[in-house]
């Protein structure tokens, strides 16, 4: 009886001393929602902040842009969106979702992907304007395919692709399947890739930067944190990991 | 309200939350059009070309499905061999089996790289990004349904008549011409009518397999994916367009199933 009663006792002192200054940090989930482009980048980070802030864990939403700012629209309970360009971060602004201005963390630029063995030979961009190619991009509605719409206009080269792609990962898993000879992707995306395409840096990707910005949600639960982390993403250390990644400063 | 149903009432509950869960977010979609634009929307020159492109190819998928679904079900139904049950589930995959997967598997055996593909190839023949592979992929999803439908219908009709038929000397093309094929008949229409809409709905696996591009291989629910992007409006006015030739398709096959022969 005596030993339950110290037990007790203990617990409650455990219990109580919870609430001192020294106390280790209280559990809490802070829940990010990010492009699915981030997803490598992002899901390091989340490891980074969660060693950082003991007791609190991460959960990513990865999605396409778009999809994401339907559901943050619709009311899904999340902390921080980072979109994968303006206009759909534009979109939760306009929305009045955002706590503040959205800030730019890092940009992303378009590149060729051909299949490792390369068939068609392509070399530079105008390459990809080549009779019979079996050429692959993003459909112009999405910011992919806007990119490429950019660089068209900026070379005066038309394009005639035999498939426009609503997102990027599509356009990459043709050329990784060898169903295309050719691809336009982002940069990131090759990287990613590792070694089962072969990316092509051209010039004419300069016309069409993409600006991705991250922002804490106005409803967000865990709005101490989640300022945490964007801070974290725009950090040095956060910087270095994107840019290994393949992302340009922002 | 004297005539004897049969049903439970408290089966009216649940049958009418059933009911609503269905209808509810049709009519949810039908709230977020703007009805002044509807006209505007479904006739722009994508929309167009999608739908035709649509109605085409699930017309095709549903000819293949006819052509290559009755004689499996036939076989199934009337015929026993050894693995019968194996190769019953192994043909109803694709009704399990996610689109984007089955878009994946066609791509690994009909693509540049596939199993048959380098044999396409030789004979210059790409399947890959042409109107042909959404054709393709709406088959291998719609195929399952036209089976198991009419291999039910099959079993339910029985052999008897064409047993009848063969002891009075009939040879069995005749049976399944004359005696088979007017018997299942009934049972064919809505089968042939559920590989449709299973076609025209079909999204993943052309996305994979076929690609997107307008007049080729865009279809309606691919056009309607990507308008969303830009323009949700005109992707839900779409969607209903959707809605409605599949509504106006059920009609019409329930009404030639019932026509009287």
């Amino acid at each position: 009886m005596k030993k339950a009663m110290a037990a007790l006792a203990a617990l409650l002192l455990v219990g109580c001393g919870t609430g001192g200054p020294a106390a280790p940090a209280e559990e809490a989930t802070l829940t990010v929602f990010a492009a699915a482009s981030m997803k490598t980048t992002f899901t390091e980070l989340g490891a980074k902040f969660e060693a950082a802030h003991p007791g609190v864990t991460v959960t990513f939403n990865f999605a396409g842009s778009q999809d994401l700012v339907d559901q943050i629209l619709n009311g899904a309970a999340a902390d921080v969106f980072a979109a994968a360009n303006e206009s759909t971060m534009q979109k939760v602004v306009d929305g009045g979702l955002a706590a503040a201005d959205p800030v730019l963390y890092a940009t992303n630029s378009l590149m060729i992907a051909v299949p490792p063995d390369n068939p068609a030979n392509i070399a530079w961009f105008p390459d990809l304007a080549k009779d019979g190619l079996n050429l692959v991009i993003c459909a112009p509605e999405v910011p992919c395919g806007a990119a490429t719409v950019k660089v068209e206009e900026a070379t005066g080269i038309t394009l005639n692709p035999v498939s426009e792609e609503q997102a990027v990962s599509d356009v990459l898993a043709k050329v990784q399947s060898g169903e295309a000879d050719a691809g336009l992707v982002y940069a990131t995306d090759v990287l990613s890739a590792g070694d089962t395409v072969l990316g092509i840096q051209f010039d004419e990707a300069k016309n069409a930067v993409n600006n991705n910005p991250i922002v804490v949600l106005k409803d967000a639960p865990q709005a101490e944190l989640a300022q945490a982390f964007v801070d974290l993403v725009l950090s040095d250390e956060g910087q270095e990991l994107l840019q290994n990644a393949g992302f340009g400063k922002a | 309200m004297t005539s004897y149903s049969g049903v439970p009432r408290w089966v009216f509950l649940p049958a009418a939350v059933g009911g609503a869960f269905v209808l509810l977010p049709l009519v949810a979609m039908a709230t977020r059009v703007d009805w002044t634009q509807f006209g505007q929307l479904i006739t722009s020159d994508s929309s167009l070309s999608a739908l035709s492109l649509s109605l085409r190819t699930s017309l095709s998928a549903t000819a293949c499905c006819l052509i290559l679904g009755v004689p499996m079900a036939l076989v199934l139904a009337r015929e026993h061999f050894p693995g019968q049950r194996i190769v019953r589930s192994l043909v109803l995959l694709p009704l399990v089996l996610p689109p984007v997967v089955g878009g994946l598997a066609l791509l690994y055996t009909f693509g540049r790289r596939g199993l048959l593909g380098n044999a396409l190839e030789v004979v210059g023949i790409q399947v890959s990004f042409s109107t042909v592979a959404v054709v393709m992929a709406q088959t291998f999803v719609a195929l399952p349904f036209l089976v198991v439908s009419l291999e039910g219908t099959l079993r339910s009709v029985g052999s008897k008549y064409e047993l009848v038929a063969a002891t009075l000397g009939a040879r069995p093309t005749t049976v399944f011409r004359r005696v088979t094929l007017p018997l299942v008949l009934p049972g064919l229409a809505p089968a042939a009518m559920l590989s449709f809409a299973r076609a025209l709905g079909e999204f993943g696996a052309t996305l994979t397999f076929a690609g997107s591009l307008e007049g080729v291989t865009r279809t309606l629910p691919l056009e309607i994916y990507l308008q969303r992007v830009t323009d949700p409006q005109a992707a839900m006015a779409l969607a209903l367009t959707l809605v409605a030739v599949a509504i106006a398709v059920t009609a019409l096959t329930g009404q030639m199933a019932e026509r009287p022969k």
